[in-house]
């Protein structure tokens, strides 16, 4: 049994109140007509359904929720996503998941441009294709893309891993393609597994990482942090 | 930041709703432009040898009665309509190059568009209150774009508002702001090109009205932006039968258009494409960066 909130008779701000205020349960938002901020905030395992077109900042620094957009989304889905699962069938617009820290947002059409700009720990899975700079300064989690990435995929990245299966309009500075090895095969079966997508295998993908060139990478300092 | 709308009824049936549904996004785009706003409609086309004049005069104490006689003097008058008492429409027995010329003369008076379809109204307002003042929901038409000014390079004027006549039955809405404006406004200047404003956008639209003077298309002047234009936009431009759009390449501006059988529409955000019918159902998308989109017949 969800609850339900019709956004042509109640506020964004309401709905948002309602979701902060729950610690479980369904919600299901109506008419959601492009407006901002639909669901963001939340910080209980809560599942929300939004039928229809949202608009900025859907689901923004989500926690523990998950959040399914039936329809399209506005720049900057899931920003700053701590954890959780935000979806969206239809299509995300620019800056989707940015600066996300964890969790998982899953994008059934396109997102445009810089999409994942900025990660820093979240999982980023689009069934179609990305637009350019996406993954721009990413320093950690994993973008997935099924379809093809536009210009400047990566620049200027940290440790994320970006894999691509169509084509990448360019590579951005001092992103690179890389050997997909047995952990990151086990992690993109993972992570397709995780969306739902079953006609795409990790052979079917290529992986771009940084060089290491551009930001002051000292190979030693990280095994020293990781023994530490 | 501001606000762009922009709609192209491909049914006819849509297009005694255009002022209201114009209207309607105007108002979901005002906080992104609560400044001015203002609208480039296009209907009631005028004969050929005749043209349609959009005047505009700053004090509402303006003798519109005597400027309509001036015109019949000169030309012959087949309609005046008073907007508003700072706007009228002045359907004139002359080509609109020759009523721009003469219009230009009159003291007082700013020529905000000459064509045989176009109306250009403007006015430093909030979007709600022009929608309202100019009674957009009575105006029918074939297409309209409109704009909602957040103000970031120029005054919060009138004149400084959005549409930007670029010419006949032409003209110009802009979300973003350029940054080489005024070494581009001197070379246009020097090209016999003339701006009323600092406004970085009637440099686009005097750009654009340079480039297809020297022969460009319309879409080879909007290409040529792109080359020569430093900074952030989303265009849409109005033409006689139709509309195009471009985003810059960095594409730091939002648009998105919706598409359904009975109409094709822009907007910054689907907020405003929300107001339209059917809209849940039309097709959804957003203009790729750095590229040229146009409906209906643009000029060749």
């Amino acid at each position: 049994m969800s609850i339900e909130f019709d956004l042509a008779t109640s506020s964004v701000r309401e709905l948002n109140q309602a979701l902060h205020d729950a610690r479980e349960g369904s919600f299901r938002v109506r008419n959601p007509r492009g407006a901002h901020a639909i669901a963001a905030g939340i910080d209980a395992p809560l599942e929300v359904d939004i039928d229809g077109h949202a608009g900025y900042y859907c689901a923004g620094m989500n926690q523990h929720a998950t959040v399914r957009v039936h329809g399209n989304a506005g720049v900057g889905l899931a920003e700053n996503i701590m954890s959780g699962r935000v979806e969206v069938d239809g299509d995300a617009s620019q800056s989707a998941g940015a600066t996300g820290h964890g969790g998982l947002v899953v994008i059934g059409g396109n997102a445009s441009a810089r999409c994942g700009i900025s990660m820093k720990g979240v999982d980023i899975v689009v069934r179609g294709s990305v637009g350019h700079l996406s993954a721009f300064m990413a320093q950690k989690g994993r973008l997935v893309v099924c379809g093809d990435a536009g210009d400047a995929l990566g620049d200027s990245i940290y440790e994320a891993h970006l894999y691509v299966a169509g084509s990448v309009a360019s590579l951005g500075a001092d992103c690179v393609e890389k050997e997909i090895r047995d952990h990151h095969e086990q992690e993109l079966l993972e992570l397709l597994a995780a969306a739902g997508i079953d006609d795409l295998k990790p052979a079917d993908f290529r992986r771009y990482g940084s060089a290491r060139q551009l930001y002051t990478f000292n190979v030693d300092d990280a095994e020293v942090a990781v023994s530490r | 930041m501001c606000g762009i709308v922009g709609i192209f009824c491909k049914s006819p049936a849509l297009e005694e709703r255009l002022g209201a549904l114009v209207g309607d996004m105007l108002v979901q785009m005002g906080d992104r432009g609560p400044d001015s706003a203002g609208v480039a409609i296009y209907r009631d086309p005028v004969g050929a040898g005749a043209s349609k004049l959009s005047l505009y005069a700053s004090d509402a104490a303006v003798d519109w009665t005597a400027v309509t006689e001036l015109a019949a003097g000169a030309f012959g008058v087949s309609r005046s309509v008073e907007v508003t008492p700072r706007h009228i429409i002045l359907d004139v027995l002359a080509e609109p190059d020759d009523a721009q010329a003469w219009a230009e003369t009159l003291p007082g008076v700013t020529v905000m568009s000459t064509g045989r379809k176009i109306e250009i109204y403007k006015e430093a307002v909030e979007p709600a209150a022009f929608v309202q003042t100019f009674d957009l929901a009575g105006m029918a038409g074939s297409h309209a774009i409109g704009h909602t000014r957040m103000a970031t390079e120029s005054k919060v004027t009138t004149a400084g508002s959005h549409p930007f006549s670029t010419g006949m039955d032409l003209c110009l809405v802009h979300n973003g702001s350029l940054s080489n404006h005024n070494r581009l406004r001197q070379e246009l200047r020097r090209e016999g090109i003339g701006f009323k404003t600092e406004n970085d956008s009637e440099v686009a639209a005097g750009y654009l009205t340079w480039r297809m003077r020297e022969g460009a298309t319309l879409e080879q002047a909007l290409e040529g932006c792109l080359e020569d234009l430093d900074g952030f936009y989303t265009f849409a431009v109005g033409t006689a039968d139709g509309f195009a759009v471009l985003r810059d390449p960095i594409a730091c501006k939002p648009a998105v258009m919706a598409e359904t059988d009975d109409y094709v529409a822009i907007a910054s955000e689907y907020r405003a494409l929300a107001e339209l019918p059917d809209a849940a159902d039309a097709t959804v998308w957003e203009p790729s960066p750095g590229v040229v989109y146009s409906w209906g017949a643009v000029p060749a």
